[in-house]
Formats: C-alpha cells, structure tokens, sequence
C-alpha cells in the first residue's frame, strides 16, 4: 500500500467525494490550486474538478460559514474550512444559534449535510491565538457532530462519512499530524462516526486520547511496555456523541483509567469521560480515575512555557507509574 | 514637514527594513520559534501615520505588526527578544511576532486574529473622548481585515459616536494567496466611506510623504472631534505571505513593477528634493540605526529563557 500524509489523506477524501456526489462543494480561504489550502488540505481538487464546486472565501467567517449553512438545507453537501479553528469564534452565531438548533427547532423539517473542517492544537510555538483545542466548546452542544481523526488513515475514512452524514459534522484537525505518512487504502472507504477505536490492546490500564495526544499515549505505552505495564489506547475518533460502550469496557478489562488531553480540564470531554466512568463504571475501578490536561492559561509563545503547559508524553508515562503503584 | 521628522520617518522606514531583513535570517536559521510575517515594502505606511502621533495616541496593530510597532516608537531590542521567546521581551516571551504590545507606548498589540484590533482601536478612541484626553487611535489593517463583519460593525460604531479613530487600512492586495479584486466587487476600500458619511481618502502607500499628509489630515479632523476618516493605502508586500510560506501566487510582472517603487528610495528622493535630508544624515541614520539593531540581536541572544513556572504569571490581575 502506498504512504499518503494526513493533509494528502483529508485531500483526496474530499476530492472522491466530489467526484462520487456534485452537490459536495468546499468553501474556505486559498482553497484552489495552486495554493490548496493552508496545511495543503485540498490541494490537487480544483485541477481535477474545475473551479466551478471550490471556492476562496474573503475572510469572513461568520458570513461564509453561514452560507455553507443556507447551501446546505437547500441542496448542497458544503464543506467548509476555516484557516485555523481559533476563528471559529468568529462563526459562532452560524454554528451554535443557527446550524446546531436548526433542525430540532424547525421539527425535523430539514437536513443539515454540512462538514466544516479546520486545524486544531498548538506544540507549534504559535501562541494563545493560533493553539486552541475548542472540540469540548462544541461537545457540549446539542446538534452537533464533533470529529477529531488521529492519523491519516481515520482522517481519510472518517471524512467521508461525515461528508454523506446528513447531520452538521464538525471536523478538527490536528495541525501536527499534517505531514504524518502512514499505509492509506486509494480507493474511498468510510469510518463510522460515534465509534472509537482500540489503538493498542493491553490490560494494565486504559488511556482515553483523541487527536494528536493519541500518538503521545502510544508513545508512552511503548516506554510503560518496557516496564512491564500493558496500556489499551482508546482512540475516540468522535468526542460528541461519545462511544460510551468502549470506554466502558476497556475500563472494565484494565479497572484503570487514565485520560489524556490537549485542551484545558474544566467542562471538558475528559470531565465528561471521567465522570461516564464514575456513574457507570464506578465498579470497574482499582484505581481512582486520573486526567491529564493542558494548565489552565492561554497557551504561551515560548517554547518552554508552551511545554510546560501542554501534556507531554513523559507525563503520562509517570502518571501510569503511578496510578499503578510503581512509582 | 520639520526638518526633524524627516529625519525620523527616514530613520524608522531604515530601521524597519534592516529589522525585517535581519528577521529574515534569523527565522531561516531556525533562530527564532513560532511563525512570522514580514512588513518589508509597507514601511512608507505605518511611518507615514505614526510620524503623526504622540506616545500617548493609540494603535491597534495586526500579524504583519513589527512595522507598526517600531513606527510607533518600539524599542528595537525588547521587540528583537520577544521574537527570540525572551523572558526580557515586551511580551516576556508569552506573545511572540504577532502579539507585540507596548501599552506604555500606546501599542495596544499585534493581533492574529484579521480584524481583531479594529474595534479595539473604537474603544479606544470612545475611552479617551470620555475622558477629555485629546487622544486618536488609529486601526492598522489589512485589506483581507475589512471583509469582516467587525470592521463594518466598527466604522459605523465609530462613525455615529464621532469618534476620534483612524482606519488605516494597507491594501497590499492579497490575503494570503487570493487577490482582493476576486473577494470584493469594488477594488477601493476607501469608498466604503461614503455609506457611513465619513471621509474615504485613497494614497499611495508607497510614498511617505503623501501618506504623512493624508494621515495628517485624518488625525486633526478626528482629534478636532469630526469623527473617523477611512485612510486607504496602495501597497505591496515585498515577501511571501509568512516566511516559509511555499506557494506562489504574485505575477513577476506586477512584482517588478511594485519592487521598482521601493517606499525606501522614494523616501530618500522626496525627502531630500524637499530640502530635509542629505546624503550625509542618510548615511548617519543607517549607521546609527545598524548599531542599535546590532545590539538589539546581541540583547536578545544573551537574554535569559522565561521560567518554565512563568507560565503561570499574568492570567489576572
Ligand atoms: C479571523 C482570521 N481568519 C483568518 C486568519 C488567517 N490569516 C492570517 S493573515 C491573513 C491574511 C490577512 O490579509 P490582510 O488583512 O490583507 O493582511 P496582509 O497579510 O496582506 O498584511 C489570514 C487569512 C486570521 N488570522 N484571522
């Protein structure tokens, strides 16, 4: 099998969308060749569609967010990009009033077959206003989808589905995975929203992570391996609607749980898996659940301030030391 | 114009091109962290508008900001350290290139968010109206910046309060890679003014003379109580959008032609057929400017990191 980045991946899931269905269109800002968007998430589509279903957006997101919205109860499949998820603020009338509310409000007349993708997370020496990890903002909102894929084989899969979903899908990113290869089947296929996957089996305990903290958790479980601790890797793939079923019986086979996440603690979907686990799983438990999130400041331009505000792969090895009593 | 900011303008146009170059290279380097963007061939704009400002005046700046911050009186070594992710930074290595802020000095920051700092500026303005203080502020934006909602949402705010801002709007032409004629039916930005009933005036952002007399006029009417004025610049940005940026999108052509109104020269020709610099103050500025560049880059270098606990400091007051 051949090797395609995560960006290439997100790319040639839209362009075979495109391709299998005319009414998807893209939206967003420098999306046409040859610049291909700002990660080169759509590179290569308007040389093979035309210019006619892609279109480079002023920089005016609530306006072009809002029209994704009107294109898609009216006939069209949008998906529409946003440079950085961090202006996502800017559209949030669009998402949360209109787009989440929308079909409930109006019983059921409506379909809402709208993906808006956009790059998440920080790591990048980018400061407070380019890092965010806002997925927990839209988990909590009824009406929404909100997809994070970890690698480019799920980014491919799960962006297909949520281009046929009928249902407003939110999709993030992780703009450190953009240049990750990895084995990518060429023809399209899709991967189910909602469901998690199991990225490493192991029996010691059970890390929670999505997006890129992903690659940090199986980091780490390499380094516990060695130790002698077994770690399952969950990958939520989806944090809204979240896959109660693996969480719960991963928990169930390791009694521990620790979860490890980007964004800040405090109503988040770590707070969420966590407090799942106390109500339903409470049994399952050895150990007393553990978190790990980002410190609760703007995340901070200098590299080393940045560092010690985000989760690190050392982190994690030592709180599975300690949780499991081996420290 | 005094002989004495002739001497200035020319002084801050040379020290933010030699600031820029220098950044150049030490981001290829690897040097500097994060991302930059450069203001090399604007220069003639943010000069032209803070050689009319006091210390006291506001601005509100945007990502391609090191230009407004040095025009506006920004020294070059705190600036130089921030970019480094020094703890001896304006910022104290929590901002970085596009967050620059120097509230002492009326710099109200640099912003990533495009248009984020235009209704800032408004604030401003409204703040020292209620206060009697005589102050302006000026918004700095670029042309991609008044697509937003919040930039028409501000000239009107602004225009029925008579408020004392400036929109000093650099149309430089492109956001990132797309032309501003592909995005917006009427190419003139300066227009706009005429539905909120304000003045619009259009000048060519590559001479600094014409943009200090237009600016000129936009900040004695604004702090003379009349009100906000749209101050339109024609520019053009010398280098890619960010550097590193792998795109290409500008036409040689067009590129030639701007690249031959370098605002540099043009500075130094008008300025000295006007009688208010010779080659020998040329050649003084440049020298002077170069040291203190020199040193700004050795301050940076030898500055101590923040603490990894800094991090923490500065939330709330
Ligand atoms: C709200 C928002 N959307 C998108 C971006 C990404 N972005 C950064 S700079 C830029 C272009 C800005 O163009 P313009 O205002 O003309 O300024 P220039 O870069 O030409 O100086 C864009 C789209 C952003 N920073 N903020």
């Amino acid at each position: 099998m051949r090797k395609i980045s995560y960006s290439e991946a997100i790319a040639e899931a839209q362009l075979q969308e495109m391709q299998r269905d005319e009414k998807v269109i893209l939206m967003g800002l420098v999306q046409k060749d040859p610049y291909g968007s700002a990660f080169g998430q759509t590179k290569g589509i308007s040389s093979v569609i035309g210019e006619d279903r892609i279109f480079d957006m002023p920089i005016s997101e609530q306006g072009y967010v809002g029209a994704a919205l009107g294109a898609a109860i009216t006939g069209m499949r949008p998906v529409v990009e946003l440079q950085f998820q961090d202006f996502i603020t800017i559209a949030m009338d669009q998402i949360v009033q209109q787009a989440a509310n929308m079909r409930y409000m109006f019983g059921g007349q409506i379909k809402i077959p709208l993906v808006l993708r956009a790059p998440t997370g920080a790591y990048l020496a980018a400061a407070a206003q380019h890092s965010h990890m806002l997925e927990s903002w839209f988990a909590h909102i009824p009406g929404l989808k909100v997809v994070l894929p970890s690698d480019a084989a799920d980014a491919k899969g799960l962006l297909a589905s949520a281009i046929r979903e009928d249902n407003f899908v939110l999709y993030f990113e992780h703009k450190k995975l953009y240049d990750k290869k990895m084995d990518v089947p060429k023809e399209p296929y899709t991967i189910p929203i909602g469901k998690a996957a199991i990225k490493r089996v192991g029996k010691d305990i059970t890390i929670v992570a999505w997006s890129f903290m992903v690659s940090k958790a199986i980091e780490a479980s390499q380094i516990l391996e060695k130790q002698g601790i077994s770690c399952e890797v969950i990958d939520l793939r989806t944090v809204s609607p979240l896959d109660e079923e693996a969480i719960l019986k991963s928990v169930a086979k390791t009694n521990r749980l620790l979860v490890v996440q980007e964004g800040y603690w405090n109503s988040s979907v770590a707070t969420s898996v966590s407090a799942l686990v106390a109500e339903k799983g409470f049994d399952y438990l050895d150990a007393p659940i553990t978190l790990i999130t980002a410190k609760e400041v703007p995340i901070p331009f200098a590299p080393v301030l940045e560092n010690y505000v985000l989760p690190q792969t050392n982190n994690i090895v030592e709180t599975a030391q300690k949780i499991l009593n081996k420290i | 114009m005094e002989k004495s900011i002739a001497q200035q303008i020319y002084k801050k146009m040379y020290a933010i091109r030699v600031f820029e170059e220098k950044v150049e290279v030490l981001f290829a380097k690897g040097e500097l962290p994060g991302f930059v963007h450069l203001y090399i061939g604007q220069e003639a704009c943010a000069v032209g508008v803070c050689a009319n400002l006091s210390p006291e005046d506001y601005i509100t700046s945007t990502h391609r900001g090191h230009g407004h911050c040095i025009a506006k009186g920004g020294r070059l070594d705190r600036m130089m350290a921030e970019l480094f992710a020094k703890k001896t930074g304006y910022n104290h290595g929590k901002g970085g290139s596009m967050h620059l802020a120097a509230s002492e000095i009326g710099i109200l920051g640099a912003n990533g968010v495009t248009a984020g700092g235009v209704p800032v500026a408004v604030g401003a303005a409204l703040s020292s109206k209620i206060q009697n203080q005589g102050r302006v502020a000026v918004a700095f934006m670029g042309d991609g910046s008044t697509n937003q909602g919040t930039f028409h949402e501000s000239v009107n705010l602004a225009a029925a309060f008579k408020l004392p801002v400036v929109f000093a709007v650099e149309n430089n032409q492109f956001g990132v890679g797309t032309r501003f004629c592909t995005i917006s039916n009427e190419p003139d930005i300066a227009k706009r003014a005429a539905g909120y009933n304000i003045p619009g005036v259009i000048v060519d952002g590559m001479d600094v003379v014409a943009v200090y007399q237009e600016a000129k006029k936009a900040i004695e009417y604004a702090k003379a109580g009349n009100g906000p004025t749209i101050l339109e610049m024609k520019t053009w940005r010398y280098r890619m959008h960010f550097q590193g940026e792998p795109a290409t999108y500008r036409n040689d052509i067009e590129e030639t032609e701007w690249i031959k109104k370098d605002p540099l020269e043009i500075a130094k020709t008008k300025l000295k057929s006007m009688g208010l610099l010779d080659n020998a103050m040329i050649v003084d500025i440049e020298e002077s400017v170069q040291k203190k560049l020199d040193e700004a880059v050795e301050f940076a270098r030898n500055s101590p990191d923040p603490m990894p606990e800094d991090a923490l400091t500065d939330l709330f007051a």
